[in-house]
């Protein structure tokens, strides 16, 4: 055992190791190489750290930022240099966009030999530059352990994101004197969190002062902790107004309460767009008036005032002027909030509350029966009710049937829901699914999938094989990427290019291949049976659910219209759009 | 048809103070590349004793909107200690320095050297049949010498790019 103060000589591949053990880290999710060879043998009979190998990188940065949304804690990841980084660069991309908390640790061919276009290099760094929070070249043992603190800070702080470390190989072998006391090293990341006294006074009297109040609240909400969900409860209880949430925001506010408007956007129900339309005062808490969200900007809220509360100056009046900009963090700001209210009686709004509940009677949410196949939003509404009781992690991947999931599976809690919104990443929920698990062992987690994204990071059904994770994969089968295929039938007249799910393996005997269990469902009668099946196996399940070939996802807010022209069930449509709004995303 | 429209737009001159790491210039230069914004000039030097921090003067256009939200997205890298908009900061001094290679004999050399003389141009170099004209002084200053010299033989312009400074005591 070492003395008191007497550093041991490490290697930087040890000090790596100790490094991340005393951030508590538990899972590291990676894939070994060349260039991290070295830090592989120092994990090695490593007991303090579990090494999740996956089977693609992309695999391992999802199943970090899996793991991060749901745990609270920062996922961490670990690829070799060259193709290992670029493979990962989705990944981060997504937690970049998403602000989940990451630490992504690249290995790098050895100094000597960076720019000289060396077996398995890449300018990881200058890849990786603009798509995550800082990234660091470590050039010497001795600075690792201050670079790895910093990183952890810099990644869990102020408005979470990735932060990757690249490693030359050489310096992991290097050795630098090890303390295994925390590095002394000057703080320069120090995010604001609290909000000034005078906005906070402002905020106050302008919820108060409000006829027609609207909450909408954001992913801001679930990353600053299950405080903030509470407080966001409270000050909601203390006005009375109508909430709201984003894609990411979901569980921040329980779906279950009278208040509750359902997700607001492109494909949120009539009464959150038409409510933050018809809204005096907007009270934006942790969102960022993203264009899914927004629709045509000139159009979008124009009689409210806006309250924006939020970590990132940068979110600040960037697509939406606002009224009453607090920077902050969440949870410290809502507190503040509550605090300053104090014993006020709220202003009677029961006349908008009325008018809310005119909007909610248009009942927009409901879907028809029109063929003999299963509606994907039944199979999500079966599955909601048959998984309830067990409190589920849900994630799930890119497309129609992560909006049907959104808008028919009800989230009572945050960090329940783990879904790629900013970036929107086919190819997210399995990894994602397998890293919440590992966080959450016992835990049901299932991800829900459509059969054109789950086949983007099939090969982690390998990972949870391994680790023996009884991650549940629920795909609704429509043979299409429905998605693309409702944009092209409802913008390009039905010319459906390239969004056919030709060659579709067999998904249970695909499942089986990897050991999983595979169950079919093919008729609505065998729906909660096939469902019951999932949940009874003790084990990894896929179930391929074959569901209505084209049914479309409403409502929806079309490219170019404002936030209450929404398209609505049974409307009739163009299919047809100008060119102005062919243009936008 | 839809067609491309462009919003007004200001010119603002912004410094900003980095740690001294490798890296930092791309880092600055490739914020605003990534993410469309204007660069017509950048200049970048170590400023300490220690060699720990320094300046860089970026010269940027765009509308209001844009220029606050570089300005954020500046402040917002970890190596950024601080950003100044010098257009927003009241009066403040702006100053380039150039190169000047300008050639030829006779009436056109004498002309050269007499411009940069009202100029207040320093010559650096000098052969019988060319000049290097070292000129230091406002964008627009160089801009109107530069102009003048392509009718008397110029070569080459080397600029570096303007420096900036709040007038008055305080940093």
């Amino acid at each position: 055992m070492n003395e008191a103060n007497v550093p041991q000589e490490r290697s930087g591949a040890s000090i790596l190791v100790e490094t991340l053990v005393a951030q508590g880290v538990e899972f590291v999710f990676g894939y070994p190489g060349g260039a991290v060879l070295p830090i592989y043998d120092a994990l090695f009979s490593e007991d303090r750290i579990r090494h999740i190998l996956v089977r693609h990188e992309a695999g391992a940065a999802h199943a970090a930022e899996g793991y991060a949304r749901s745990t609270g804690k920062p996922g961490v990841v670990l690829v070799t240099s060259g193709p290992g980084a670029t493979n990962a660069v989705t990944g981060i991309a997504d937690a970049f966009l998403d602000s989940i908390p990451l630490v992504v640790i690249t290995g790098q061919v050895p100094s000597g030999l960076i720019g000289s276009d060396a077996f398995q290099e890449a300018d990881t760094i200058g890849i990786t530059r603009h798509c995550c929070k800082h990234n660091y070249l470590v050039k010497d043992p001795t600075e690792l352990a201050a670079i790895i603190d910093e990183a952890f800070q810099i990644a869990t702080t102020g408005r979470p994101g990735p932060v990757l470390i690249d490693i030359p190989k050489d310096v992991q072998i290097a050795s630098a004197p090890w303390h295994d006391v925390p590095p002394q090293r000057k703080i320069r990341y120090a995010p604001q969190t609290t909000g000034g006294v005078d906005e906070i006074e402002l905020a106050v009297d302008m919820i108060a002062a409000a006829r027609a109040p609207v909450f909408y609240t954001g992913g801001g909400v679930i990353n600053a902790g299950p405080l903030a969900s509470e407080r966001l409860r409270q000050l909601q209880a203390l006005t009375g107004a109508p909430l709201t949430s984003t894609l990411m925001g979901l569980g921040a506010f329980p779906a279950s309460h009278p208040d509750w408007l359902g997700m607001l956007g492109m494909h949120g129900t009539y009464e959150a767009n038409w409510a933050m339309n018809q809204a005096d005062l907007v009270i934006c808490v942790g969102a960022r008036f993203d264009d899914r969200v927004t629709g045509r900007l000139d159009a979008f809220s124009p009689h409210s005032k806006k309250i924006h509360i939020d970590i990132d100056r940068a979110s600040i009046n960037k697509t939406v002027q606002v009224d009453l900009p607090i920077i902050g963090d969440c949870a410290e700001v809502l507190g503040q909030i509550i605090d300053a209210w104090g014993q006020r009686k709220p202003r009677d709004i029961s006349e908008w509350k009325a008018r809310v509940a005119g909007w909610r009677a248009k009942k927009s949410l409901d879907y028809p029966k029109t063929s003999a196949e299963i509606a994907p939003q039944l199979a999500i509404e079966r599955l909601y009710e048959l998984t309830k009781a067990h409190d589920p992690i849900i994630s799930t991947e890119v497309g129609q049937h992560q909006m049907w999931a959104a808008q028919h599976f009800h989230f009572n809690d945050p960090n329940r829901w783990l879904t790629s919104g900013g970036l929107g990443t086919m190819g997210y929920g399995l990894p994602a699914a397998i890293g919440a698990q590992c966080g959450h062992p016992g835990r049901l987690v299932i991800d829900i999938a459509g059969e054109a994204s789950i086949q983007m990071n099939i090969q982690e059904l390998g990972t949870a094989s391994q680790f023996r994770l009884p991650v549940k994969v629920f795909i609704l089968n429509n043979q299409w990427m429905g998605m693309v295929r409702q944009w092209q039938e409802l913008t390009y007249e039905s010319r459906y290019s390239s969004s056919y799910s030709d060659a579709l393996p067999d998904f249970v005997r695909l499942a089986e291949a990897y050991g999983w269990k595979g169950i079919r469902i093919e008729h609505e009668a065998d729906l909660d049976a096939g469902i019951q099946a999932m949940l009874a196996h003790d084990g990894p399940v896929l179930v391929d659910c074959m569901v209505d070939k084209v049914a479309n996802c409403f409502p929806m807010i079309p490219s170019g219209a404002s936030h209450v022209e929404m398209i609505l069930q049974g409307d009739a449509v163009a299919g047809t759009m100008d060119d102005a709004a062919k243009a936008l995303v | 048809m839809m067609h491309i429209i462009h919003a007004a737009e200001e010119r603002h001159v912004l410094t900003v103070t980095v740690d001294n790491e490798a890296g930092i210039l791309a880092k600055i230069a490739g914020l605003f590349t990534a993410r469309g914004y204007n660069i017509d000039s950048l200049t970048v030097a170590d400023i300490s004793d220690n060699h720990a921090v320094s300046r860089i003067t970026i010269v940027t256009h765009g509308p209001p909107r844009v220029i606050d939200q570089i300005r954020a997205q500046l402040e917002r890298l970890v190596p950024v200690h601080k950003v100044t908009d010098l257009t927003e900061g009241g009066p403040h001094v702006e100053r380039e320095l150039a190169l000047i290679k300008v050639a030829g004999t006779g009436d056109a050399r004498v002309e050269a050297l007499r411009l940069a003389d009202v100029f207040r141009a320093k010559v650096v170099d000098t052969t019988t049949a060319s000049f290097i004209f070292e000129l230091t002084g406002t964008p627009e200053k160089i801009d109107s010498f530069v102009v003048l010299m392509r009718e008397l033989g110029l070569v080459e312009v080397g600029r570096t790019g303007i420096v900036g400074m709040i007038r008055g005591g305080t940093a």
